[in-house]
Protein backbone atom coordinates (compact mmCIF):
# COMPACT_ATOMS: atom_id res chain seq x y z
CA UNK A 1 0.00 0.00 0.00
CA UNK A 2 1.16 3.54 -0.72
CA UNK A 3 2.36 5.62 2.23
CA UNK A 4 -0.56 8.07 1.83
CA UNK A 5 -3.04 5.22 2.19
CA UNK A 6 -1.37 3.99 5.35
CA UNK A 7 -1.35 7.46 6.82
CA UNK A 8 -5.11 7.67 6.28
CA UNK A 9 -5.56 4.32 8.05
CA UNK A 10 -3.32 5.48 10.88
CA UNK A 11 -5.50 8.58 11.28
CA UNK A 12 -8.59 6.39 11.51
CA UNK A 13 -7.09 4.29 14.29
CA UNK A 14 -5.84 6.64 16.97
CA UNK A 15 -6.41 6.02 20.64
CA UNK A 16 -6.21 8.04 23.80
CA UNK A 17 -2.85 7.49 25.49
CA UNK A 18 -2.46 9.43 28.73
CA UNK A 19 0.66 11.45 29.31
CA UNK A 20 1.24 10.58 32.94
CA UNK A 21 0.14 8.70 36.09
CA UNK A 22 0.16 5.05 35.08
CA UNK A 23 -0.72 1.95 37.07
CA UNK A 24 1.85 -0.44 35.61
CA UNK A 25 1.37 -4.19 35.45
CA UNK A 26 4.24 -6.48 34.55
CA UNK A 27 4.38 -9.31 32.03
CA UNK A 28 5.18 -12.89 33.07
CA UNK A 29 6.84 -13.61 29.75
CA UNK A 30 8.82 -10.36 29.45
CA UNK A 31 10.15 -10.65 33.01
CA UNK A 32 11.37 -14.17 32.38
CA UNK A 33 12.69 -13.91 28.84
CA UNK A 34 13.93 -10.30 28.60
CA UNK A 35 14.33 -9.42 32.27
CA UNK A 36 16.01 -6.04 31.81
CA UNK A 37 13.35 -4.61 29.48
CA UNK A 38 10.88 -3.65 32.21
CA UNK A 39 13.73 -2.24 34.32
CA UNK A 40 14.64 -0.01 31.37
CA UNK A 41 11.03 0.97 30.72
CA UNK A 42 10.65 2.28 34.26
CA UNK A 43 14.04 3.98 34.21
CA UNK A 44 13.21 5.84 31.00
CA UNK A 45 9.75 6.88 32.12
CA UNK A 46 10.64 7.83 35.67
CA UNK A 47 14.23 9.04 35.54
CA UNK A 48 14.62 10.34 31.99
CA UNK A 49 11.15 11.75 31.43
CA UNK A 50 9.84 12.41 34.93
CA UNK A 51 6.62 10.43 34.63
CA UNK A 52 4.72 8.92 37.53
CA UNK A 53 4.47 5.14 37.11
CA UNK A 54 3.11 3.16 40.03
CA UNK A 55 3.54 -0.56 40.56
CA UNK A 56 2.29 -2.84 43.29
CA UNK A 57 3.88 -6.06 44.52
CA UNK A 58 0.39 -7.54 44.83
CA UNK A 59 -0.63 -8.08 41.22
CA UNK A 60 -0.37 -11.56 39.73
CA UNK A 61 -0.42 -13.04 36.27
CA UNK A 62 -3.59 -12.18 34.38
CA UNK A 63 -3.77 -15.91 33.61
CA UNK A 64 -3.50 -15.20 29.88
CA UNK A 65 -1.16 -18.00 28.89
CA UNK A 66 -3.37 -20.43 30.83
CA UNK A 67 -6.52 -18.97 29.27
CA UNK A 68 -5.16 -19.29 25.74
CA UNK A 69 -3.93 -22.79 26.55
CA UNK A 70 -7.56 -23.43 27.49
CA UNK A 71 -6.80 -24.68 30.99
CA UNK A 72 -8.17 -21.50 32.61
CA UNK A 73 -11.88 -20.72 32.04
CA UNK A 74 -12.99 -17.32 30.84
CA UNK A 75 -14.83 -16.59 34.10
CA UNK A 76 -11.64 -17.20 36.08
CA UNK A 77 -9.53 -15.03 33.78
CA UNK A 78 -12.08 -12.19 33.96
CA UNK A 79 -12.12 -12.29 37.75
CA UNK A 80 -8.31 -12.25 37.96
CA UNK A 81 -8.40 -9.16 35.76
CA UNK A 82 -11.07 -7.65 37.99
CA UNK A 83 -8.70 -8.18 40.91
CA UNK A 84 -5.94 -6.29 39.07
CA UNK A 85 -8.41 -3.43 38.51
CA UNK A 86 -9.22 -3.56 42.21
CA UNK A 87 -5.53 -3.01 43.00
CA UNK A 88 -5.53 -0.05 40.60
CA UNK A 89 -8.64 1.39 42.25
CA UNK A 90 -7.11 0.91 45.69
CA UNK A 91 -3.97 2.78 44.61
CA UNK A 92 -6.03 5.69 43.25
CA UNK A 93 -5.09 5.35 39.58
CA UNK A 94 -7.23 5.18 36.45
CA UNK A 95 -4.67 4.84 33.65
CA UNK A 96 -3.90 1.14 33.35
CA UNK A 97 -0.71 0.20 31.46
CA UNK A 98 0.37 -3.38 30.93
CA UNK A 99 3.63 -4.82 29.67
CA UNK A 100 2.23 -7.92 27.97
CA UNK A 101 0.44 -8.17 24.63
CA UNK A 102 -1.49 -11.30 25.63
CA UNK A 103 -2.68 -9.40 28.70
CA UNK A 104 -3.47 -6.32 26.61
CA UNK A 105 -5.59 -8.44 24.29
CA UNK A 106 -7.41 -9.92 27.26
CA UNK A 107 -8.00 -6.59 28.95
CA UNK A 108 -9.41 -5.30 25.67
CA UNK A 109 -11.60 -8.40 25.27
CA UNK A 110 -12.83 -8.26 28.85
CA UNK A 111 -13.65 -4.55 28.79
CA UNK A 112 -15.54 -5.00 25.50
CA UNK A 113 -17.39 -8.01 26.90
CA UNK A 114 -18.39 -6.15 30.03
CA UNK A 115 -19.49 -3.18 27.93
CA UNK A 116 -21.75 -5.30 25.74
CA UNK A 117 -22.86 -7.76 28.43
CA UNK A 118 -23.41 -5.79 31.66
CA UNK A 119 -24.74 -8.92 33.38
CA UNK A 120 -21.36 -10.57 32.93
CA UNK A 121 -19.73 -7.60 34.65
CA UNK A 122 -22.27 -7.87 37.44
CA UNK A 123 -21.43 -11.56 37.89
CA UNK A 124 -17.69 -10.86 37.92
CA UNK A 125 -18.17 -8.18 40.58
CA UNK A 126 -20.11 -10.69 42.68
CA UNK A 127 -17.51 -13.45 42.18
CA UNK A 128 -14.60 -11.17 43.04
CA UNK A 129 -16.37 -9.96 46.17
CA UNK A 130 -17.10 -13.51 47.23
CA UNK A 131 -13.57 -14.71 46.55
CA UNK A 132 -11.56 -11.79 47.91
CA UNK A 133 -13.92 -9.19 49.41
CA UNK A 134 -12.66 -6.76 46.77
CA UNK A 135 -14.46 -4.17 44.64
CA UNK A 136 -13.19 -2.30 41.61
CA UNK A 137 -13.67 0.55 39.16
CA UNK A 138 -12.98 0.20 35.46
CA UNK A 139 -9.89 1.94 34.15
CA UNK A 140 -10.39 5.22 32.33
CA UNK A 141 -7.69 4.31 29.81
CA UNK A 142 -5.96 1.10 28.79
CA UNK A 143 -2.49 1.28 27.26
CA UNK A 144 0.06 -1.26 26.31
CA UNK A 145 3.49 -0.19 27.58
CA UNK A 146 4.55 0.33 23.95
CA UNK A 147 1.71 2.84 23.55
CA UNK A 148 3.33 4.82 26.34
CA UNK A 149 6.76 4.72 24.69
CA UNK A 150 5.08 5.68 21.40
CA UNK A 151 3.52 8.66 23.17
CA UNK A 152 6.93 9.88 24.40
CA UNK A 153 8.92 8.83 21.34
CA UNK A 154 9.81 12.39 20.34
CA UNK A 155 11.00 13.20 23.86
CA UNK A 156 13.24 10.15 23.66
CA UNK A 157 14.45 11.32 20.24
CA UNK A 158 15.36 14.70 21.73
CA UNK A 159 17.50 13.04 24.41
CA UNK A 160 18.91 10.37 22.10
CA UNK A 161 22.67 9.92 21.77
CA UNK A 162 22.33 7.65 18.77
CA UNK A 163 20.03 7.35 15.80
CA UNK A 164 18.92 4.25 13.95
CA UNK A 165 21.25 5.20 11.13
CA UNK A 166 24.09 3.22 9.63
CA UNK A 167 27.12 5.31 10.50
CA UNK A 168 29.09 3.85 7.59
CA UNK A 169 26.56 4.74 4.89
CA UNK A 170 24.60 7.54 6.57
CA UNK A 171 21.40 5.75 5.59
CA UNK A 172 18.50 4.83 7.91
CA UNK A 173 18.63 1.30 9.26
CA UNK A 174 16.18 -1.04 7.60
CA UNK A 175 13.92 -2.24 10.38
CA UNK A 176 11.35 -5.03 10.50
CA UNK A 177 8.62 -4.36 13.05
CA UNK A 178 6.62 -7.20 14.57
CA UNK A 179 3.53 -6.19 16.46
CA UNK A 180 2.24 -9.37 18.11
CA UNK A 181 -1.16 -10.70 17.11
CA UNK A 182 -3.12 -9.80 20.22
CA UNK A 183 -2.18 -6.12 20.13
CA UNK A 184 -4.86 -5.21 17.62
CA UNK A 185 -6.01 -8.15 15.48
CA UNK A 186 -9.06 -8.69 17.69
CA UNK A 187 -9.84 -5.05 18.40
CA UNK A 188 -8.19 -2.83 15.78
CA UNK A 189 -9.41 0.36 17.43
CA UNK A 190 -7.51 -0.48 20.63
CA UNK A 191 -4.11 -0.28 18.92
CA UNK A 192 -2.31 2.72 17.44
CA UNK A 193 -2.81 2.48 13.69
CA UNK A 194 -5.23 -0.47 13.73
CA UNK A 195 -4.61 -4.08 12.78
CA UNK A 196 -3.47 -4.03 9.18
CA UNK A 197 -0.91 -1.22 9.41
CA UNK A 198 -0.25 -0.69 13.11
CA UNK A 199 1.85 2.37 13.75
CA UNK A 200 2.99 1.93 17.32
CA UNK A 201 6.47 0.56 16.53
CA UNK A 202 6.72 2.27 13.15
CA UNK A 203 6.22 5.60 14.92
CA UNK A 204 9.11 4.85 17.29
CA UNK A 205 11.44 3.70 14.51
CA UNK A 206 10.70 6.74 12.35
CA UNK A 207 11.17 9.12 15.29
CA UNK A 208 14.53 7.54 16.08
CA UNK A 209 15.88 7.70 12.53
CA UNK A 210 15.16 4.26 11.07
CA UNK A 211 13.12 3.09 8.11
CA UNK A 212 10.45 0.40 8.22
CA UNK A 213 10.47 -2.51 5.80
CA UNK A 214 7.11 -3.52 4.38
CA UNK A 215 7.43 -7.20 3.50
CA UNK A 216 4.76 -9.73 2.49
CA UNK A 217 4.47 -11.63 5.78
CA UNK A 218 4.73 -8.56 7.99
CA UNK A 219 1.48 -9.32 9.79
CA UNK A 220 2.00 -13.08 10.08
CA UNK A 221 2.10 -14.61 13.56
CA UNK A 222 5.55 -15.29 15.07
CA UNK A 223 4.29 -18.80 15.71
CA UNK A 224 3.85 -18.86 19.48
CA UNK A 225 0.35 -20.30 19.21
CA UNK A 226 0.29 -20.98 22.98
CA UNK A 227 -0.16 -24.79 23.14
CA UNK A 228 1.63 -25.01 19.79
CA UNK A 229 4.86 -23.90 21.44
CA UNK A 230 4.30 -24.85 25.06
CA UNK A 231 3.88 -28.54 24.23
CA UNK A 232 7.14 -29.89 22.86
CA UNK A 233 5.41 -32.18 20.36
CA UNK A 234 3.81 -29.16 18.66
CA UNK A 235 6.82 -26.88 18.38
CA UNK A 236 7.25 -27.49 14.66
CA UNK A 237 4.23 -25.20 14.24
CA UNK A 238 6.09 -22.39 15.96
CA UNK A 239 9.28 -22.94 13.99
CA UNK A 240 7.42 -23.15 10.66
CA UNK A 241 5.73 -19.80 11.24
CA UNK A 242 8.94 -18.01 12.15
CA UNK A 243 10.67 -19.64 9.17
CA UNK A 244 7.97 -18.30 6.85
CA UNK A 245 8.49 -14.78 8.14
CA UNK A 246 12.26 -14.90 7.76
CA UNK A 247 12.06 -16.28 4.23
CA UNK A 248 9.72 -13.41 3.41
CA UNK A 249 11.81 -10.64 4.97
CA UNK A 250 15.23 -11.93 3.80
CA UNK A 251 15.23 -10.29 0.32
CA UNK A 252 14.78 -6.87 1.98
CA UNK A 253 18.02 -7.33 3.96
CA UNK A 254 16.80 -5.98 7.30
CA UNK A 255 19.35 -4.66 9.77
CA UNK A 256 17.24 -5.47 12.80
CA UNK A 257 13.82 -6.44 14.12
CA UNK A 258 11.86 -4.52 16.76
CA UNK A 259 9.07 -6.28 18.60
CA UNK A 260 6.03 -5.35 20.67
CA UNK A 261 5.04 -8.58 22.37
CA UNK A 262 7.19 -10.20 25.08
CA UNK A 263 7.19 -13.68 23.51
CA UNK A 264 7.72 -12.84 19.83
CA UNK A 265 11.36 -11.65 20.23
CA UNK A 266 12.22 -14.96 21.87
CA UNK A 267 10.82 -16.99 18.98
CA UNK A 268 12.24 -14.72 16.29
CA UNK A 269 15.63 -14.89 18.02
CA UNK A 270 15.76 -18.55 19.00
CA UNK A 271 14.23 -20.10 15.90
CA UNK A 272 16.93 -18.33 13.83
CA UNK A 273 19.43 -20.22 15.97
CA UNK A 274 17.59 -23.51 15.40
CA UNK A 275 17.31 -22.95 11.63
CA UNK A 276 21.04 -22.16 11.50
CA UNK A 277 22.05 -25.18 13.55
CA UNK A 278 19.77 -27.64 11.77
CA UNK A 279 19.81 -26.34 8.20
CA UNK A 280 22.89 -24.13 8.11
CA UNK A 281 20.77 -21.23 6.91
CA UNK A 282 21.28 -17.71 8.29
CA UNK A 283 19.37 -14.56 7.40
CA UNK A 284 21.83 -11.78 8.18
CA UNK A 285 24.67 -12.83 5.89
CA UNK A 286 27.27 -15.54 6.39
CA UNK A 287 27.04 -16.92 9.93
CA UNK A 288 25.02 -13.89 11.00
CA UNK A 289 21.42 -13.61 12.12
CA UNK A 290 19.13 -10.62 12.15
CA UNK A 291 19.25 -9.16 15.68
CA UNK A 292 15.88 -8.99 17.41
CA UNK A 293 15.02 -6.40 20.07
CA UNK A 294 12.24 -5.40 22.40
CA UNK A 295 11.09 -1.79 21.98
CA UNK A 296 12.43 -0.99 25.47
CA UNK A 297 15.88 -2.21 24.40
CA UNK A 298 15.78 -0.05 21.27
CA UNK A 299 14.74 2.99 23.31
CA UNK A 300 17.60 2.27 25.71
CA UNK A 301 20.06 1.88 22.83
CA UNK A 302 19.25 5.23 21.26
CA UNK A 303 19.46 6.85 24.71
CA UNK A 304 22.99 5.50 25.00
CA UNK A 305 22.60 2.93 27.79
CA UNK A 306 25.25 0.25 28.12
CA UNK A 307 24.07 -2.67 25.94
CA UNK A 308 24.74 -5.14 28.75
CA UNK A 309 22.60 -3.06 31.16
CA UNK A 310 19.82 -3.50 28.59
CA UNK A 311 20.15 -7.29 28.83
CA UNK A 312 21.29 -7.75 25.24
CA UNK A 313 23.56 -10.57 26.40
CA UNK A 314 20.53 -12.83 26.83
CA UNK A 315 19.88 -12.78 23.08
CA UNK A 316 21.07 -15.81 21.15
CA UNK A 317 21.60 -13.85 17.92
CA UNK A 318 24.59 -11.53 18.21
CA UNK A 319 23.68 -7.87 18.62
CA UNK A 320 27.22 -6.58 18.12
CA UNK A 321 26.98 -6.18 14.31
CA UNK A 322 24.02 -3.85 14.81
CA UNK A 323 25.79 -1.93 17.60
CA UNK A 324 28.77 -1.50 15.25
CA UNK A 325 26.55 -0.21 12.45
CA UNK A 326 25.05 2.46 14.71
CA UNK A 327 28.32 3.20 16.49
CA UNK A 328 27.17 2.25 19.97
CA UNK A 329 30.21 1.37 22.11
CA UNK A 330 30.36 -1.88 24.08
CA UNK A 331 32.91 -3.88 25.98
CA UNK A 332 33.07 -7.51 24.86
CA UNK A 333 34.97 -8.42 28.00
CA UNK A 334 32.09 -7.47 30.31
CA UNK A 335 29.27 -9.03 28.30
CA UNK A 336 28.83 -12.13 30.39
CA UNK A 337 29.88 -10.79 33.78
CA UNK A 338 27.66 -10.58 36.84
CA UNK A 339 27.37 -7.77 39.34
CA UNK A 340 30.71 -6.20 40.35
CA UNK A 341 32.45 -8.12 37.60
CA UNK A 342 31.66 -11.57 38.96
CA UNK A 343 32.73 -14.28 36.53
CA UNK A 344 29.69 -16.23 35.36
CA UNK A 345 31.53 -18.27 32.76
CA UNK A 346 30.53 -18.05 29.11
CA UNK A 347 27.85 -19.77 27.07
CA UNK A 348 28.91 -22.31 24.49
CA UNK A 349 29.19 -21.05 20.92
CA UNK A 350 26.76 -22.33 18.31
CA UNK A 351 28.26 -24.02 15.23
CA UNK A 352 26.65 -22.08 12.42
CA UNK A 353 25.64 -18.68 13.71
CA UNK A 354 27.41 -15.93 15.66
CA UNK A 355 26.22 -15.21 19.17
CA UNK A 356 28.89 -12.66 20.06
CA UNK B 1 -29.04 -33.69 28.27
CA UNK B 2 -28.84 -30.26 26.68
CA UNK B 3 -27.80 -30.32 23.01
CA UNK B 4 -24.13 -29.71 22.30
CA UNK B 5 -24.92 -26.77 20.05
CA UNK B 6 -27.01 -25.18 22.77
CA UNK B 7 -24.22 -25.69 25.28
CA UNK B 8 -21.81 -23.97 22.92
CA UNK B 9 -24.32 -21.17 22.47
CA UNK B 10 -24.24 -20.56 26.23
CA UNK B 11 -20.61 -19.53 25.91
CA UNK B 12 -20.32 -15.79 25.45
CA UNK B 13 -17.37 -16.27 23.09
CA UNK B 14 -19.55 -18.38 20.85
CA UNK B 15 -22.28 -15.74 20.90
CA UNK B 16 -19.70 -13.13 19.90
CA UNK B 17 -17.89 -15.32 17.41
CA UNK B 18 -20.67 -17.08 15.53
CA UNK B 19 -22.66 -14.81 13.27
CA UNK B 20 -23.59 -16.04 9.82
CA UNK B 21 -20.64 -17.73 8.12
CA UNK B 22 -20.77 -17.35 4.34
CA UNK B 23 -18.08 -19.98 3.76
CA UNK B 24 -15.79 -17.60 1.93
CA UNK B 25 -12.67 -19.24 3.43
CA UNK B 26 -10.91 -15.99 4.26
CA UNK B 27 -10.21 -17.34 7.75
CA UNK B 28 -8.51 -20.41 6.30
CA UNK B 29 -6.46 -18.28 3.93
CA UNK B 30 -5.05 -16.18 6.77
CA UNK B 31 -4.75 -18.99 9.35
CA UNK B 32 -1.18 -19.97 10.39
CA UNK B 33 -2.49 -23.32 11.68
CA UNK B 34 -4.10 -24.12 8.32
CA UNK B 35 -0.68 -23.88 6.69
CA UNK B 36 0.92 -26.23 9.15
CA UNK B 37 -1.79 -28.75 10.02
CA UNK B 38 -4.58 -30.36 8.06
CA UNK B 39 -6.84 -27.70 9.50
CA UNK B 40 -9.60 -25.65 7.94
CA UNK B 41 -11.40 -23.17 10.22
CA UNK B 42 -13.96 -22.51 7.49
CA UNK B 43 -15.04 -26.13 7.67
CA UNK B 44 -15.19 -26.09 11.47
CA UNK B 45 -17.43 -23.02 11.52
CA UNK B 46 -19.60 -24.47 8.77
CA UNK B 47 -20.06 -27.77 10.59
CA UNK B 48 -20.92 -26.03 13.83
CA UNK B 49 -23.43 -23.66 12.28
CA UNK B 50 -25.14 -26.65 10.65
CA UNK B 51 -26.15 -27.62 14.24
CA UNK B 52 -25.52 -31.26 13.35
CA UNK B 53 -25.04 -32.81 16.78
CA UNK B 54 -23.20 -35.86 15.49
CA UNK B 55 -20.69 -33.73 13.60
CA UNK B 56 -20.22 -31.39 16.55
CA UNK B 57 -19.51 -34.32 18.86
CA UNK B 58 -16.99 -35.71 16.37
CA UNK B 59 -15.20 -32.36 16.41
CA UNK B 60 -15.19 -32.20 20.19
CA UNK B 61 -13.50 -35.61 20.27
CA UNK B 62 -11.08 -34.87 17.43
CA UNK B 63 -7.58 -33.40 17.07
CA UNK B 64 -8.99 -30.70 14.76
CA UNK B 65 -10.10 -28.29 17.47
CA UNK B 66 -6.65 -28.37 19.09
CA UNK B 67 -4.76 -27.21 15.98
CA UNK B 68 -5.66 -23.51 16.32
CA UNK B 69 -2.94 -21.23 17.78
CA UNK B 70 -5.49 -18.65 19.00
CA UNK B 71 -3.62 -15.86 17.22
CA UNK B 72 -7.02 -14.46 16.18
CA UNK B 73 -5.82 -13.44 12.71
CA UNK B 74 -9.17 -14.78 11.48
CA UNK B 75 -11.05 -12.19 13.55
CA UNK B 76 -9.45 -9.28 11.73
CA UNK B 77 -10.22 -10.53 8.27
CA UNK B 78 -13.65 -12.20 8.45
CA UNK B 79 -16.00 -10.09 6.33
CA UNK B 80 -18.98 -11.13 8.45
CA UNK B 81 -17.35 -10.48 11.82
CA UNK B 82 -17.25 -14.12 12.81
CA UNK B 83 -14.45 -15.22 15.11
CA UNK B 84 -13.47 -18.82 14.38
CA UNK B 85 -10.77 -18.54 17.07
CA UNK B 86 -13.38 -17.75 19.71
CA UNK B 87 -15.62 -20.59 18.47
CA UNK B 88 -12.65 -22.94 18.87
CA UNK B 89 -12.10 -21.69 22.42
CA UNK B 90 -15.74 -22.38 23.29
CA UNK B 91 -15.41 -25.87 21.78
CA UNK B 92 -12.24 -26.61 23.73
CA UNK B 93 -13.97 -25.59 26.95
CA UNK B 94 -16.94 -27.85 26.22
CA UNK B 95 -14.67 -30.73 25.18
CA UNK B 96 -12.93 -30.50 28.55
CA UNK B 97 -16.21 -30.17 30.47
CA UNK B 98 -17.46 -33.38 28.88
CA UNK B 99 -14.16 -35.27 28.97
CA UNK B 100 -14.14 -35.68 25.17
CA UNK B 101 -10.68 -34.10 24.91
CA UNK B 102 -8.95 -37.31 25.98
CA UNK B 103 -10.15 -39.05 22.80
CA UNK B 104 -7.64 -37.14 20.68
CA UNK B 105 -3.85 -37.10 20.79
CA UNK B 106 -3.73 -33.29 20.80
CA UNK B 107 -6.52 -33.04 23.36
CA UNK B 108 -4.60 -35.30 25.73
CA UNK B 109 -1.88 -32.63 25.86
CA UNK B 110 -4.12 -30.61 28.19
CA UNK B 111 -2.84 -32.54 31.20
CA UNK B 112 0.76 -31.54 30.48
CA UNK B 113 -0.36 -27.92 30.14
CA UNK B 114 -2.34 -28.08 33.37
CA UNK B 115 0.58 -29.58 35.25
CA UNK B 116 3.08 -27.02 33.90
CA UNK B 117 1.40 -23.67 33.20
CA UNK B 118 -1.48 -24.43 35.57
CA UNK B 119 0.90 -25.29 38.38
CA UNK B 120 3.04 -22.19 37.85
CA UNK B 121 0.00 -19.91 37.94
CA UNK B 122 -1.27 -21.15 41.29
CA UNK B 123 2.06 -21.80 43.01
CA UNK B 124 4.05 -18.76 41.88
CA UNK B 125 1.47 -16.27 40.59
CA UNK B 126 3.24 -16.23 37.20
CA UNK B 127 2.32 -18.03 33.99
CA UNK B 128 6.00 -18.79 33.63
CA UNK B 129 8.57 -19.22 36.36
CA UNK B 130 12.18 -18.97 35.26
CA UNK B 131 13.61 -21.60 37.58
CA UNK B 132 11.21 -24.24 36.25
CA UNK B 133 11.80 -23.62 32.54
CA UNK B 134 14.72 -25.95 32.05
CA UNK B 135 17.12 -26.07 29.10
CA UNK B 136 16.30 -29.77 28.75
CA UNK B 137 12.63 -29.02 28.02
CA UNK B 138 13.61 -26.07 25.82
CA UNK B 139 16.61 -27.03 23.69
CA UNK B 140 15.62 -24.33 21.19
CA UNK B 141 16.63 -21.81 23.87
CA UNK B 142 20.20 -22.56 22.86
CA UNK B 143 23.43 -22.10 24.79
CA UNK B 144 22.37 -18.67 26.06
CA UNK B 145 19.26 -20.11 27.68
CA UNK B 146 21.38 -22.80 29.35
CA UNK B 147 23.95 -20.26 30.55
CA UNK B 148 21.30 -17.87 31.88
CA UNK B 149 19.47 -20.77 33.56
CA UNK B 150 22.65 -21.86 35.32
CA UNK B 151 23.48 -18.30 36.40
CA UNK B 152 19.97 -17.04 36.96
CA UNK B 153 20.51 -15.48 40.40
CA UNK B 154 23.67 -13.59 39.48
CA UNK B 155 22.54 -12.63 36.00
CA UNK B 156 19.12 -11.35 36.99
CA UNK B 157 20.62 -9.40 39.89
CA UNK B 158 23.10 -7.80 37.48
CA UNK B 159 20.16 -6.81 35.24
CA UNK B 160 18.36 -5.04 38.08
CA UNK B 161 15.72 -7.70 38.78
CA UNK B 162 14.31 -8.75 42.13
CA UNK B 163 14.11 -12.51 41.58
CA UNK B 164 12.11 -14.08 44.41
CA UNK B 165 12.62 -10.94 46.49
CA UNK B 166 10.21 -8.97 48.65
CA UNK B 167 8.49 -5.83 47.33
CA UNK B 168 8.20 -4.72 43.73
CA UNK B 169 10.44 -5.41 40.75
CA UNK B 170 11.05 -7.94 38.02
CA UNK B 171 10.17 -11.51 39.07
CA UNK B 172 9.53 -10.52 42.68
CA UNK B 173 8.08 -13.18 44.95
CA UNK B 174 4.34 -12.77 44.88
CA UNK B 175 3.11 -12.59 48.50
CA UNK B 176 1.22 -15.58 49.89
CA UNK B 177 -1.87 -13.48 50.62
CA UNK B 178 -2.12 -12.69 46.89
CA UNK B 179 -1.64 -16.33 45.92
CA UNK B 180 -4.40 -17.20 48.37
CA UNK B 181 -6.72 -14.70 46.69
CA UNK B 182 -5.81 -16.13 43.29
CA UNK B 183 -6.61 -19.64 44.45
CA UNK B 184 -9.90 -18.49 45.92
CA UNK B 185 -10.80 -16.91 42.57
CA UNK B 186 -10.10 -20.26 40.91
CA UNK B 187 -12.37 -21.98 43.42
CA UNK B 188 -15.26 -19.55 43.03
CA UNK B 189 -15.18 -19.18 39.23
CA UNK B 190 -14.67 -22.73 37.99
CA UNK B 191 -10.90 -22.65 37.50
CA UNK B 192 -10.31 -25.36 40.05
CA UNK B 193 -13.15 -27.40 38.62
CA UNK B 194 -11.47 -27.23 35.17
CA UNK B 195 -8.15 -28.38 36.67
CA UNK B 196 -9.87 -31.28 38.43
CA UNK B 197 -11.73 -32.35 35.29
CA UNK B 198 -8.51 -32.39 33.29
CA UNK B 199 -6.89 -34.57 35.97
CA UNK B 200 -9.85 -36.93 36.39
CA UNK B 201 -10.62 -37.54 32.71
CA UNK B 202 -6.90 -37.92 31.93
CA UNK B 203 -6.46 -40.51 34.69
CA UNK B 204 -9.44 -42.44 33.32
CA UNK B 205 -7.96 -42.36 29.82
CA UNK B 206 -4.53 -43.46 31.02
CA UNK B 207 -6.21 -46.44 32.71
CA UNK B 208 -8.08 -47.22 29.53
CA UNK B 209 -4.81 -47.04 27.55
CA UNK B 210 -3.11 -49.26 30.11
CA UNK B 211 -0.32 -46.79 30.87
CA UNK B 212 0.75 -44.84 33.94
CA UNK B 213 -0.18 -41.18 34.22
CA UNK B 214 3.50 -40.24 33.90
CA UNK B 215 3.77 -42.16 30.63
CA UNK B 216 0.52 -40.54 29.49
CA UNK B 217 2.05 -37.09 30.02
CA UNK B 218 5.35 -38.02 28.40
CA UNK B 219 3.60 -39.47 25.36
CA UNK B 220 1.38 -36.44 24.86
CA UNK B 221 4.03 -33.81 25.66
CA UNK B 222 6.74 -35.31 23.49
CA UNK B 223 4.44 -36.83 20.88
CA UNK B 224 6.11 -40.22 21.12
Amino acid sequence: MKKEGKEQIWKDYQKEIPDNDFFYVRSCIRQNLFPASEVIFLKILREELGRNVFETPHHTTCGGIGYHSDIVPMETMMTIIARQFSLMTEAGFENYACSCITSFGLYSEVLETWHHFPKVLEKVRKDLKEATGREFKLPKTLSHASDVIYKVRHEIAEKAKYKLINKHTGKPLKVVEHIGCHYSKMFPNKGVGGAEYPYVLTGMVEAWGGEIIDYPERRHCCGFGFRQYLVQANRGYSLANTHKKFESMEPFEPDMIITNCPGCPFFLDRWQYVIAETEGKTYGGKNQGIPVFTYEEVAGMVLGYDPWDLGLQVHQIAVEPLLDKVGIPYNSETKYLGLDGKNLGKPELPKNICSC
Amino acid sequence: MKKLYDRLADDIRFQEGMNACINCGTCTAICPAAEFYDYDPRRVVDLVQSKNEEEIEKLLRDDTIWFCGECMSCVTRCPRKNAPGLIIMAMRSLSQDLGYFTDSEKGRQQLALKRSIGKMILETGYCLYRRWVTPEAHPEGGPIWKWSFENVDDLYERLGCNLDGEGTGVLRKIPQQDLDELKRIFEVTGGMDRYEKIETYSAQKADEMGISIDDYITKSFLGV
